[in-house]
């Protein structure tokens, strides 16, 4: 247990700082990111450190024994979300602070809420049990809703309460699940559920609830279509925020309990329909950005098709070898790390560019790489990722992912991967071949402040260092993990 | 049937019930009260279900009350945003719903 003192942090450290930006006078809540991001830097970097030289353990809360008390699981797969969460927030954070000026009524709650969101979400990376893992859901979900309204137009408010109506249905069918697997078993714990699970009918109801509730979460097409107007229609950094990282955690927490309770339970029927649901949302989502005008909802639509390639996980694991099986584990984190930096990056070049327009409309950008080649070189740097092509994060996950469906003899999903990569380039360069077209010859943009344009770049430029230097995050992944071990 | 598998299939009554009222109803306020009785449903099969042959168990009771808190934050936070949007638009549903 030495040395584990920072993983309770993870999630104290950013409630204590949510309750503490509520108390301070409104001008002093960006400031506290000062001392948070420091913090929450080192407690990350030390639970990397603990992982590293000690392995996978399991931390109790206050040595109390489960079911009363509240065990954390360290694994590798836990840790990289934490590492990913701590890069993507603390960079949001930095742009929050420069941009939120010109929106003075939002800035004052996007504060607190930022630091909710963020110990929701680290605490369903650390959480050991089925229901602690709802409730990081809720509380995450609670905060990104209120991130959605934070704009206040009548177009956010509605985002944001259809965004809250699937959330909570999305949880309340997770709940019900959970209260299904804990009467047929007594136990909430996964390490415990996946030496009890057998395969009958409570179990396969209770999983059923549980994916439905996680796909409307996920936004996995046909369930996507709360995504667009909410991410589509918030603030920048917090488009950036919800698209990197707050969907990833329902994906999350599926692909923890698929491997709980997956092989025991799920006939292949369900892997091949998830599967197949993903291919429909990397094609419906990708022909969707594709017809976007504005350049938010064609970058909100991308984020929908995204999702699709993380699902093919489930077919590519299920009843395969155990290299596919651990190719396409590795090739799913990777594509979801990727996605997390390169949306992340897109969201916010977007949004310098809709600075420097003054205008949300795709077609208003002609001319604009005369002007502000910076802001667009982060967007076609997070763009190489999204399209998948080398040496981005992207291109490794998908290189990655085709490999496994080849061993695995499951060659149909490579039409996916081949054809949803050309949709990202058609989507991307619609928005250069309006950026490279001739326009007036005066400069009426607007320059974006430098911080915008540098948390922007530092983001992009991740998304391709990850897919060059691929192995180290992806050794850290397997560590403890249902698949690494074997 | 004990009397702890009532509750369970009352609570499975009442989560269907609330499903069909969220589905079916236009009116925000009418479906944000069939969240509820979808949420005491589910709360039911958690506690009934768990002392199925089991007698009392004390680990379900102190998920509701978690369960209980979510819910009325969600529900505190459902109706804020709800009267947000009432006041900026005059609608009691969502655009597309009609």
């Amino acid at each position: 247990m030495i040395g584990l003192w920072s993983v309770p942090l993870l999630f104290a450290l950013p409630l204590a700082l949510g309750i503490l930006s509520l108390l301070v006078v409104p001008a002093w809540r960006p400031r506290l990111i000062f001392v948070g991001l420091p913090l929450l830097a080192a407690a990350s970097l030390d639970v990397l450190a603990g992982l590293a030289t000690a392995g996978p353990q399991v931390y109790r809360l206050g040595d109390w024994i489960a079911p009363l008390g509240i065990n954390l699981v360290v694994d590798g797969l836990a840790v990289g979300m934490i590492l990913m969460t701590t890069l993507v927030a603390t960079l949001c954070a930095l742009y929050a602070r420069v941009y939120l000026r010109d929106h003075p009524p939002a800035s004052s709650f996007f504060w607190p809420l930022l630091w909710f969101l963020w110990a929701g979400m680290n605490g369903i990376w650390l959480a050991e049990d089925i229901f602690n893992l709802y409730v990081g859901l809720e509380v995450m979900g609670l905060a990104a809703v209120g991130m959605v309204a934070l704009r206040a137009t009548p177009q956010a408010l509605a985002a944001a309460m259809r965004y809250l109506l699937a959330a909570l249905l999305g949880s309340l069918a997770y709940l019900l699940g959970v209260a299904l697997l804990y009467a047929a078993y007594g136990t909430l714990s996964m390490a415990g559920l996946h030496e009890a699970a057998t395969n009958n009918a409570t179990t396969q109801v209770a999983l059923a609830l549980i994916i439905l509730g996680l796909l409307l979460k996920t936004a996995l097409f046909p369930l996507h279509a709360w995504l667009p107007p909410a991410h589509g229609g918030a603030l920048t950094p917090v488009s950036a925020l919800l698209s990197a990282l707050v969907i990833k955690a329902s994906f999350y927490i599926l692909l923890r309990l698929w491997l709980v309770l997956g092989p025991e339970v799920t006939p292949e029927l369900t892997a091949q329909l998830l599967g197949v649901l993903g291919a429909g949302a990397v094609f419906y989502g990708g022909w969707m950005a594709w017809r976007q005008h504005h350049l938010k909802q064609l970058v909100a639509y991308s984020t929908v098709a995204q999702i699709g390639y993380l699902f093919l996980f489930f077919p590519l694991v299920t009843n395969t070898s155990p290299e596919a099986a651990r190719l396409a584990w590795d090739g799913t984190l990777m594509m979801l790390v990727a996605h997390a930096l390169a949306k992340a990056a897109l969201f916010l070049s977007a949004g310098n560019l809709i600075l420097a327009v003054g205008s949300p409309q795709i077609s208003h950008l002609v001319g604009i790489s005369r002007f502000r080649p910076m802001s667009l070189f982060s967007f076609g740097l997070a763009g190489v990722s999204l399209m998948g092509l080398p040496p981005s994060g992207g291109f490794t996950a998908k290189w990655l992912l085709l490999h496994s469906a080849i061993l695995s003899g499951q060659w149909w999903w490579l039409i996916v991967l081949f054809l949803g990569g050309l949709l990202s380039a058609a989507y991307i360069f619609k928005v250069f071949r309006m950026s490279f077209r001739e326009g007036p010859q005066i400069d009426r943009s607007v320059t974006p402040p430098l911080t915008l344009d540098v948390v922007a770049l530092v983001l992009a430029a991740s998304a391709i260092l990850i897919g060059l230097f691929a192995h180290l995050p992806l050794h850290w992944l397997r560590m403890g993990s249902v698949l690494g071990m074997g | 049937m004990s009397g702890s598998l009532v509750f369970a299939w009352s609570g499975v009554l009442l989560f269907g019930l609330g499903l069909f009222g969220f589905i079916a109803h236009r009116h925000l306020l009418r479906r944000l009260l069939a969240f509820n009785i979808m949420g005491s449903g589910s709360f039911l099969v958690l506690v009934g279900l768990a002392q199925e042959g089991r007698g009392v168990d004390p680990v379900p009771h102190a998920l509701v009350i978690t369960g209980i808190v979510v819910a009325v934050a969600s529900t505190a936070l459902a109706l804020v945003v709800f009267r947000r949007w009432y006041r900026a638009s005059g609608r009691t549903d969502l655009p597309e719903d009609t």
